[in-house]
């Protein structure tokens, strides 16, 4: 079949959103745990929170270039308008993760300057993610554009909407940090990264609930999406399982769960997406371009596809394998010497 | 933007241009981040090859060199991939229309060093740096092949990406924007294998220089004789194969620019007028104004041997191309001549190693261990200019002839928006890349676990555990 006859969009879709799910699990997670950093009592504790992710982090991190160049490549006009529009917040979360990144090994290499690169490394994380979540809001917010390009000015993302959103994500990963923490530890540190989950849980439910009123009154499409019958009812159990899942975490941050917080964290953050994708379909530059508009060249993605579709899966399993090897709880003499 | 136009005049006006400001913050954030890969890629394989060593024979130096540069490797990846994620951002944040217009053939070279290459590396490399003590010795050998293989695949597809902007081959133009008609024409274009060749190998000399610097510092010092001799000898054999072959792939490459690049290859050698029986300028002074070349040092004939391997070849003239296409001259003519510069040093020393070593005084020599050590830091050196001479020849286009510049930056962009990124950038890798830097130093002076002189048995320690705490 010739690749101008056949509609590459949707797998295409499919992978993108994948993968961007990915990276905000797997980055989120280890950005999570360096927001908890700061609020941990001794050196102890700090070095086996990072002992816990460094083997994975610069993996998880990859999934962003993936991201980013996987934009490019099947929806490369979604890429030239968002990624200018985002001038600033995206300059703000390369240059909090250059600190954050560089810490790992820093930090324990270079004992006269250990402190310095513990609050690069907590700092980093906290501010990369506030950065990642105001990227969603002016996202959700859209974009003004002209022709093929962005024509807004470069401060029109930050907005009282786009901060509450990159708070939330502060709240959203710092429940997936604890929820890894509670999986990975034990003892007081595992204790109280039961109680930094809850309060993190209380963020990401205050945060749901305002964004799930916020959006429809911003946007009319969305609130028609939702609202309108029979969609009501067609979606009316999405809320209803985020919910049950909310029940479900916020017993298990109070039992003595272990996997429980990280997985039902996950489960939340899956829904949000859901929510987020059923309220924006199928724009990819919202409420300018959908994926179709913004598609490339099906021979590029026809070409892009031949290898991912060989090279995607065995990208899992090997990342699979070295969370294996890395499996069980954390110990003080592992990881780094 | 245009070579030649801006006059010193109206310096503020030029500073704030969002098109000199966006290449500057290019420039900036792609020169730190290459010294990464140059060193990232040769130290993998010189990694993979002494843990493969190790495998086989038994012998505990080689486990102990390469236990000792893997911590060095593994503060250089962690900063690699940091200024890496930097880089797909870059053609979006300040090159929104060289993204939009070139995306369909670009993009998918982009995704695939991310698919090949990124992850290999990133996933292998925590089994490399933190698995030895939990996966089987051939597995922890696999690591060390996949992380080394993954360095081979970025530099393959990236340089096939940058080739492609320097000789486009393989695409149509339809309303402007490039549309992919031949996947193969595309990858290997005509400059594309050179510029690989040229490039890796560069990488593997930069890396063998860093690890016969810190193989002599280990001598002098005294603190790892044994593991200094080993990483000494290795890589100046080494050495005396790939800085030869480094040379001849350089002319390599300089023909194909003479074939495809002309007016890069005239700006290289700062000749103004196409003249057969050309001469070599080994010194000059290029004035774009008067398009006359000052204090010029010139060799008869010289030019048109080097260059076209013909004492009658035609060499061309910058004068051939209307002054707005033509690249600017005095970067890439003395970049150039850094870059040569450094590789006649490099060979000068190898010529010197193996005069000692017939003597067998190689490793009592004290200026020429002493040489060997601040020659570290030379194909950083050599890395840079090259890459400076070939970016900067590529000019007034970012797609060689087909795409100028100054269409390619994000359209509104001010002056100011970009002196803010270009600030924020300039000060974090400031801090950023100085501390890594003087890290990998702290590293290096401490010496490998159990490094101990010669004639005594040195007991190899594990690398992981609670042994091992710095």
């Amino acid at each position: 079949m010739s690749p101008e006859v056949f509609d590459f969009v949707p797998i295409w879709t499919a992978i993108l959103g994948f993968a961007v799910f990915l990276y905000v699990l797997l980055d989120g997670f280890d950005l999570g745990v360096g927001i908890l950093y700061g609020f941990a009592e001794n050196t102890a504790s700090r070095s086996l929170m990072i002992n816990s992710i460094a083997p994975v982090w610069d993996g998880n991190e990859t999934w962003l270039v993936l991201g980013g160049t996987g934009l490019l490549a099947a929806f490369p006009l979604a890429f030239a308008i968002i990624i200018p529009a985002l001038y600033f917040p995206i300059l703000i979360m390369l240059l909090a993760l250059v600190f954050r990144g560089v810490a790992f090994e820093f930090r324990q290499k270079n004992v006269a300057h250990k402190i310095f690169w513990d609050h690069g490394f907590c700092y980093g994380s906290t501010l990369a993610t506030f950065a990642q979540g105001v990227v969603l809001g002016a996202f959700i917010q859209g974009f003004q554009t002209t022709g093929r390009q962005f024509s807004g000015s470069f401060f029109d993302c930050f907005t009282p909407f786009s901060t509450l959103t990159g708070l939330a994500l502060v709240c959203g990963y710092a429940l997936l940090g604890a929820g890894w923490l509670v999986l990975k530890t034990e003892g007081d540190l595992q204790d109280k990264a039961r109680r930094q989950g809850r309060w993190s849980f209380l963020g990401v439910m205050m945060a749901i609930g305002v964004v799930s009123i916020w959006t429809p009154l911003m946007t009319p499409s969305i609130a028609h999406r939702w609202l309108s019958w029979p969609n009501i009812g067609l979606l009316s159990p999405i809320p209803v399982i985020t919910f049950a899942l909310a029940l479900w975490v916020w017993r298990s941050l109070n039992n003595r769960s272990v996997a429980a917080p990280f997985f039902g964290g996950i489960c939340l953050f899956f829904m949000s997406y859901c929510g987020i994708v059923i309220s924006l379909w199928p724009m990819i530059v919202p409420y300018r371009f959908t994926l179709w508009e913004a598609a490339g060249a099906p021979r590029t993605q026809a070409f892009l596809l031949v290898g991912t579709l060989v090279l995607l899966p065995v990208i899992l399993m090997y990342t699979g394998w070295s969370y294996w090897v890395f499996r069980g709880k954390i110990r003080t003499d592992a990881g780094y010497h | 933007m245009g070579a030649g136009k801006v006059g010193s005049d109206i310096g503020v006006i030029m500073a704030l241009d969002p098109v000199i400001m966006s290449r500057l913050q290019f420039a900036w954030v792609i020169a730190w981040h290459i010294l990464l890969p140059a060193l990232t890629v040769g130290l993998a394989s010189y990694i993979a090859v002494l843990e493969g060593i190790h495998l086989v024979t038994g012998r505990d130096i080689y486990f102990r060199v390469s236990s000792f540069l893997i911590k060095i490797f593994a503060v250089a990846f962690s900063m690699g991939v940091v200024s890496g994620v930097v880089m797909p951002f870059q053609f979006g944040t300040n090159w929104s229309q060289f993204a939009d217009k070139t995306a369909n053939v670009l993009s998918p070279l982009f995704a695939y060093e991310g698919l090949t290459a990124f992850f290999l590396e990133s996933a292998f490399l925590g089994v490399l740096l933190f698995g030895r003590n939990l996966v089987p010795r051939w597995a922890h050998f696999v690591a060390a092949l996949m992380v080394a293989a993954g360095t081979l695949f970025s530099s393959f597809w990236i340089l096939a990406a940058n080739s492609w902007m320097q000789t486009p081959a393989g695409y149509e133009i339809i309303d402007g924007r490039f549309f992919p008609k031949d996947w193969v024409q595309i990858i290997f274009n005509p400059s594309f294998p050179y510029r690989l060749g040229h490039t890796v190998v560069g990488f593997y000399v930069t890396t063998a220089f860093v690890v016969v610097g810190i193989g002599a510092y280990g001598i002098r010092c005294g603190r790892f004789v044994a593991e200094g001799r080993t990483m000494l000898l290795m890589t100046l054999s080494l050495l005396t194969i790939l800085v030869p072959l480094q040379i001849l792939l350089g002319d390599l490459q300089g023909l194909n620019t003479l074939e495809h690049q002309p007016a890069k290859l005239a700006a290289i050698e700062a000749r103004w007028d196409s003249a057969r029986r050309a001469p070599l300028t080994i010194f000059a002074i290029p004035d774009e104004k008067t398009e006359t070349n000052r204090y010029a040092f010139d060799i008869p004939i010289l030019g048109s041997l080097i260059l076209t391997h013909d004492v009658d070849g035609k060499v061309p003239g910058l004068k051939d191309w209307p002054t707005d296409q033509r690249p600017p001259v005095a970067i890439p003519f003395f970049a150039f001549r850094i870059m040569v510069g450094s590789g006649a040093l490099m060979l000068a020393l190898i010529a010197v190693s193996w005069w000692l070593r017939a003597r067998g005084t190689i490793f009592r020599s004290g200026w020429f261990l002493r040489a060997c050590q601040i020659s570290a830091p030379i194909g950083f050196i050599a890395v840079l200019a090259g890459w400076t001479t070939t970016e900067v020849g590529r000019q007034p286009w970012t797609v060689y002839g087909l795409l100028r510049t100054t269409d390619s930056v994000t359209p509104l962009l001010s002056g100011t928006e970009v002196l803010l990124s270009l600030a924020s950038y300039g000060l974090v890798y400031l801090v950023m890349f100085p501390s890594g830097f003087l890290l990998m130093a702290r590293i290096i002076s401490k010496g490998p676990i159990g490094g101990e002189a010669p004639e005594s048995v040195a007991k190899a320690m594990p690398l992981s555990g609670s042994g091992s705490k710095p």
